[in-house]
Parts: C-alpha cells; sequence; structure tokens
C-alpha cells in the first residue's frame, strides 16, 4: 500500500472540480495515482491519458479555445518535458493553462533520481514567469486552487501548483 | 501534387469544418487561398497541431475538426498518435502533407525521406484508418471519403517539397487565436 495520501488527493480533486474543470490530462506517477483514478472513475471528467505531457498543453489549449477548462497533472519531470510547448503554444497564444505539478524531489524525498528535477522546478518557473503557489496543507487547497484558475483566466496564461510531500505523502 | 493543390483541392469543404495547422508552409498557403474564422494557425510547438485538434475533438464532439499537419510536426510527437487512437475521436481527420523535408528550415530530409512510413505508424498506434496517397485525385477521394467515415483517420499525402516565398503573413497571432475562440464558442 503506497502512503500516498487518498483523503488529501480527494480534496485536491474536488477543488479543481469545483473551480469548473470537466478535462484533466494527465501521465501517471506515484503521487498521481489517486487524482487519476478518482478523474477516471468520475463520469463528468474527461481523463486523457497521454504518452509525454507536453501533449497535454496542445490538448488544453484546444479544450479552452472551445470552451471547456481543463487542467494537466504530471510531475515536475512532465513540466520539464513539456517547457517548449508551454512557452510556444500557451504563452505564445495567450492560453490559461491550470499546471498541477508534483513536486518531486524536495526535502524528505527518498528516491535519488527524483533529486536533481526537484532542485530546477521553481528555478524554471520563475525563469518562465509562471505564477505559482504551493499545496503543502489540505485546509488551503480550495481556495489555492480557485484562486490560480482565477488569476490562469484573467491573464490568459499558464500558471502552477505545486503538490508537496506534506500534502500527498502520509508519512511525510 | 503540391501541398497549394491539395489544399486548394479540399477547400471547399474546410469551409464547413474546423480546422487546425501548422505553422510555416501550410498555415501560409491556406491563408493565401483565404483566412476564414474557423481556420486556427499553430505558428510554432511543433507536434501539437494533432494535439490540439484532440482537444477540440472531444470538446467538441458535435463538430468535424480537420488537422492539417506535416511530416517534420508528427516526427515531433509520435507519441501523440498513439493518444489519437486511444481516444478515437470519431469527428477528427488528421492529414499529414509529408515532403519528405524540413523545407521552412533549409529543406534537409527528414526520416520519412529513408523509408519511415507515417502511415503505418499510424495504424501501427491504433488508427483505425489510414492511408497514403501521391496524387491529387487520390487526395481529393481519400480526404472526402474520411469526411464521410465518421471515424480517426490519418491520411497522409505525399508532396512536392516546394513552398510560399514567404511564411510572415499580415494575421497576427492572438488576432487569429481570439477569433478561433470567438468562432468555436459561438
Amino acid at each position: 500500500m503506497s502512503p500516498v495520501s487518498v483523503a488529501h488527493s480527494g480534496v485536491v480533486y474536488d477543488a479543481l472540480k469545483r473551480t469548473g474543470i470537466r478535462l484533466m490530462s494527465a501521465l501517471p506517477e506515484t503521487w498521481l495515482v489517486h487524482l487519476i483514478r478518482m478523474a477516471d472513475d468520475d463520469p463528468e471528467m474527461t481523463l486523457v491519458r497521454l504518452a509525454k505531457e507536453e501533449e497535454g498543453v496542445g490538448i488544453s489549449a484546444g479544450a479552452h479555445l472551445a470552451g471547456v477548462k481543463s487542467a494537466m497533472l504530471m510531475q515536475n519531470h512532465g513540466f520539464l518535458a513539456s517547457i517548449n510547448g508551454i512557452v510556444s503554444c500557451a504563452q505564445l497564444y495567450h492560453i490559461p493553462l491550470l499546471m498541477v505539478i508534483s513536486y518531486r524531489g524536495e526535502f524528505g524525498e527518498r528516491d535519488p533520481w527524483q533529486t536533481e528535477g526537484g532542485g530546477v522546478t521553481e528555478d524554471l518557473l520563475r525563469a518562465l514567469r509562471i505564477p505559482f503557489s504551493y499545496l503543502d496543507r489540505p485546509d488551503h487547497v480550495a481556495a489555492r486552487v480557485a484562486k490560480a484558475q482565477t488569476l490562469a483566466l484573467s491573464a490568459n496564461k499558464p500558471v502552477a501548483l505545486l503538490l508537496c510531500r506534506d500534502l500527498m505523502w502520509e508519512d511525510a | 501534387m503540391t501541398r497549394l493543390d491539395a489544399l486548394t483541392a479540399i477547400y471547399p469543404q474546410l469551409e464547413q469544418q474546423i480546422v487546425v495547422t501548422i505553422m510555416g508552409a501550410v498555415a501560409a498557403e491556406l491563408q493565401s487561398i483565404g483566412h476564414r474564422p474557423n481556420f486556427f494557425y499553430l505558428q510554432h510547438a511543433m507536434g501539437l497541431a494533432s494535439s490540439m485538434g484532440l482537444g477540440i475533438a472531444l470538446s467538441k464532439p458535435e463538430r468535424q475538426v480537420v488537422v492539417l499537419d506535416g511530416d517534420g510536426s508528427v516526427l515531433m510527437n509520435l507519441g501523440g498518435l498513439t493518444t489519437l487512437a486511444r481516444y478515437r475521436p470519431r469527428n477528427l481527420v488528421h492529414v499529414v502533407f509529408d515532403n519528405e523535408s524540413l523545407l521552412s528550415v533549409g529543406g534537409f530530409p527528414t526520416a520519412t525521406a529513408t523509408g519511415s512510413d507515417l502511415a503505418g505508424v499510424a495504424a501501427a498506434a491504433g488508427v483505425p484508418r489510414t492511408a497514403t496517397v501521391g496524387t491529387l485525385d487520390a487526395f481529393r477521394a481519400a480526404f472526402d471519403e474520411a469526411l464521410r467515415a465518421g471515424d480517426l483517420t490519418t491520411l497522409v499525402a505525399k508532396v512536392e517539397a516546394v513552398g510560399p516565398s514567404g511564411y510572415v503573413t499580415d494575421l497576427s497571432l492572438l488576432e487569429n487565436r481570439f477569433q478561433f475562440q470567438r468562432y468555436l464558442r459561438s
């Protein structure tokens, strides 16, 4: 049994859904398993399982232009793999893009292979001038998700929410 | 067959479709025939035109979507073919103009010049309808059939490696984007 928090995954999922999101693109990683399962089990949600995260930028752009609110679920390495699409599709064309990124490699990380990506995630978000916030406690998840979506839509630009270990991992 | 001739041949049908194109020659040539509010030109983000088409097709299942792609762009997002096949939007026709080169950046050959078969890749990825055509008549017939079939189709059109003299048009990227959004939401 993985110690990824089902309860907190549910808090994040419900918050996303309350902002009107009806399409999620995702590439699985350990911290996202419950979120992806919730999207898959929800008849009101269209879940698009990707081969590589950058596809999700195009899918979300198409959904937005067609009037459907969406979110991307990915690991921070997926964010790294998506950067060209974020810049040359979402930013170039002023597309709101809500990116929910599992923030692997921060304090407490046990997997050596996650540590390098964790170290560059925030610097890359700042370099790309992508507003971001942390989801690290269940009590502020709903407000931060709603505010992130509000800014993405008013500014027509990508925003990021970092899913943190303290929220997602039960023995953090 | 030139790409311009191919675009001209299907232009009357495109008037009724949601159209997403890649950058460069495809965008410039379609605009040279005549821009419409239902045409969107993804002027960068190579590979993502088919992903955008999927996002639109899933969001507007009652409408038909045509993606006008190219060999260089498809090669940058081969995995996207598996995603397309997985969700199998029956309202999406994926046309790939294959000139076997990266024409707008010096004409260097792509892997299709040495035998990589994009219709074969699409079929192996699970796209239910695929074809490769090399003449204008065959292209026109295959495109009409794809529109009628009501299923996900990847149609590879082998075209000459010739294009327009320039790629920048007087349609600004954001003007196109907001006009297209208004069209899709109206």
